[in-house]
């Protein structure tokens, strides 16, 4: 009994070992998986259920049968299109990316370069985008590069307006201990500015992600586009001229895969980067 | 050496020959604040006409009430803000072209102040990396200052699983891995519960002791400042400078029992005095 108060005592509450990040019990992890799975596959059978029952045709509102018919049958031209609007987006995300963050840089570095281009920034941001199309039609040496153009004026905000608020909001005792030991400006930027906006970069990347798909499909509506080449919501839009609907479900499921496809990879990169440390991402436990 | 707006010149020389600066034992000066004033921004007068000598392997407290400046003279020690008027030197440190101690001061803050991003052993190897110490030479060192804070199992921990005391200790091993003369603590256990930090004050202690550095440390603790200092500076409020300067005779062992003995409780009683002389000298004065 002494013994135990004596080591309590010894390693006083300071003793508390390194927590460990707590393990999801199984069966809340089934849980996870089968509670959607179950509600998605319900509302497919209550859809085949009311156009069958209904005798609805088609050509209003094909059944899930008909659109999975339409997924294989159309595949040789929708896949290429899917392909078209999937570089768009990620060109346009990754130069995005680049330029938001390399010029969030260059913003707190330099207040004057701040002020100078804040006018500018707004402009560009309030602006619908899909207003500037026409014109971007007009001025970009062709279609493709007009939209991605298009995708990469939506994306570039939230990445520029989310880094340079991470980079100015650098806890400010860090930012006394670097300059306690004698950092330079380059040093202060890789070791901590950049580091320490992480979580607000990857808020950018994520809102950044799914806006350059949908500027991506909003641009090929604006261009309307024809022909080879063309992206998957100039196909989507033809389908609806011909009134093969069935065809216009599988791009528009193609589009929302796409878009999820892009969320769970955002999400993953900022889990990756983020996991050990942020608060975003670790489960609260009380 | 640092200049404040006065035009007054610091000679060492003449600080040496000040009988009640220059020390019985004739030891080095690390520190010398002469006159120091800072004014904030905002108007507020933190410290005036302050000075202070500190000589090498002291271990002094700031001990004063809220609002006295005893942080505000901390920083100005550590070279982070210069004086409004008044010098400061660190006579025997190499002095860099900011006119600021090179490498010789390493300073806790009242926050763990550790990188959420980066794990214990980065955090330690900071001062080293800002420095361009070599990766091997800097591994030893870091794993000799963490087994010191008896971290040495913790080199993978993350920040944000370790306990409030367990941080600090990462913050006192990462100020002293570059093997500082002075050591600067801005009330770095004032979060912490009674045990651990009676825990740290005793490791403090041992630091102290093996290793002759120099120590200045800001509390608010009567307690605390009578159990750890060799030489406890008062200081009042309303203008914030010192109001006594109290040499403390100290038993090399320290332990439980002094903390129950006759010697340390006549030792808090005088500190006590003090303090309160200053508290009521500081309300006294409009």
């Amino acid at each position: 009994m002494t013994d135990a108060v004596e080591t309590n005592r010894e390693a006083g509450t300071d003793a508390a070992a390194g927590v460990l990040l707590p393990k999801m019990p199984r069966r809340e992890k089934l849980l996870q998986v089968i509670v959607p799975v179950v509600a998605l596959v319900i509302g497919i059978i209550i859809w085949h259920l009311a156009v069958t029952i209904n005798q609805v045709p088609r050509y209003i509102l094909p059944g899930p049968a008909d659109v999975w018919d339409a997924l294989w049958n159309d595949s040789a031209t929708l896949w290429p299109a899917l392909l078209v609007t999937v570089r768009i987006t990620f060109v346009a995300l990754a130069i995005a990316l680049i330029g938001g963050a390399g010029l969030a840089i260059l913003l707190v570095q330099s207040r004057i370069l701040e002020l100078a281009l804040f006018p500018y920034a707004v402009i560009l941001q309030v602006t619908p985008m899909i207003a500037i199309a026409p014109l971007l039609l007009i001025y970009a040496p062709d279609t493709q590069t007009a939209l991605l153009i298009c995708a990469f004026i939506v994306a570039f905000f939230p990445v520029l307006s989310n880094m340079a608020q991470g980079l100015k909001s650098v806890d400010h005792n860090l930012l006394n201990l670097f300059e306690l030991y004698g950092a330079n400006s380059w040093q202060t930027l890789i070791y901590l500015k950049i580091p320490s906006s992480m979580p607000y970069f990857m808020a950018g990347l994520r809102i950044a992600g799914g806006l350059s798909l949908i500027a991506a499909v909003v641009a090929e509506f604006a261009a309307g586009s024809a022909g080879q080449g063309s992206g998957l919501a100039f196909r989507l839009l033809e389908s609806q001229y011909r009134l093969n609907i069935p065809r216009l479900f599988v791009a528009l499921l193609m589009l929302c895969g796409t878009g999820i496809a892009i969320f769970g990879l955002t999400s993953f990169v900022s889990w990756l980067v983020l996991h050990r440390w942020h608060e975003s991402a670790i489960r609260r436990e009380n | 050496m640092r200049e404040g707006f006065s035009n007054q010149v610091c000679y060492v020389t003449d600080i040496l020959a000040a009988p009640a600066e220059a020390g019985i034992a004739g030891r080095r000066l690390v520190v010398t604040m002469r006159d120091v004033s800072k004014l904030f921004s905002n108007g507020t007068l933190a410290l005036k006409d302050m000075s202070l000598y500190v000589k090498a392997g002291e271990f002094i407290s700031l001990l004063g009430p809220s609002g006295c400046g005893k942080s505000t003279a901390l920083r100005i020690i550590a070279g982070l803000g210069a004086p409004s008027s008044g010098t400061i030197d660190w006579p025997s440190s190499k002095i860099n072209k900011k006119g600021l101690p090179e490498g010789d001061v390493g300073f806790v803050f009242q926050d763990p102040t550790l990188m959420p991003w980066a794990d214990v052993f980065d955090n330690v190897h900071l001062p080293l990396k800002l420095r361009g110490v070599p990766k091997g030479e800097a591994r030893d060192r870091i794993m000799e200052g963490l087994a010191a804070v008896g971290l040495k199992d913790f080199a993978k921990s993350y920040p944000r699983e370790l306990s409030g005391g367990m941080k600090m200790r990462v913050s006192i091993a990462r100020a002293m891995v570059t093997k500082p003369k002075l050591l600067l603590m801005d009330e770095p256990f004032a979060a912490l519960d009674e045990i651990t930090r009676q825990k740290l004050n005793d490791d403090v202690l041992r630091l102290w002791q093996e290793h002759g550095v120099t120590v200045i440390f800001v509390t608010h603790s009567v307690y605390e400042s009578a159990y750890l200092s060799s030489r406890i500076v008062v200081m009042r409020a309303r203008p914030g400078q010192v109001f006594s300067d109290l040499e403390i005779e100290q038993p090399a062992e320290r332990d439980r029992d002094y903390r129950t003995s006759e010697t340390y409780r006549h030792t808090c009683q005088i500190v006590s005095d003090a303090l309160q002389g200053a508290i009521h000298a500081a309300e006294v004065r409009p």
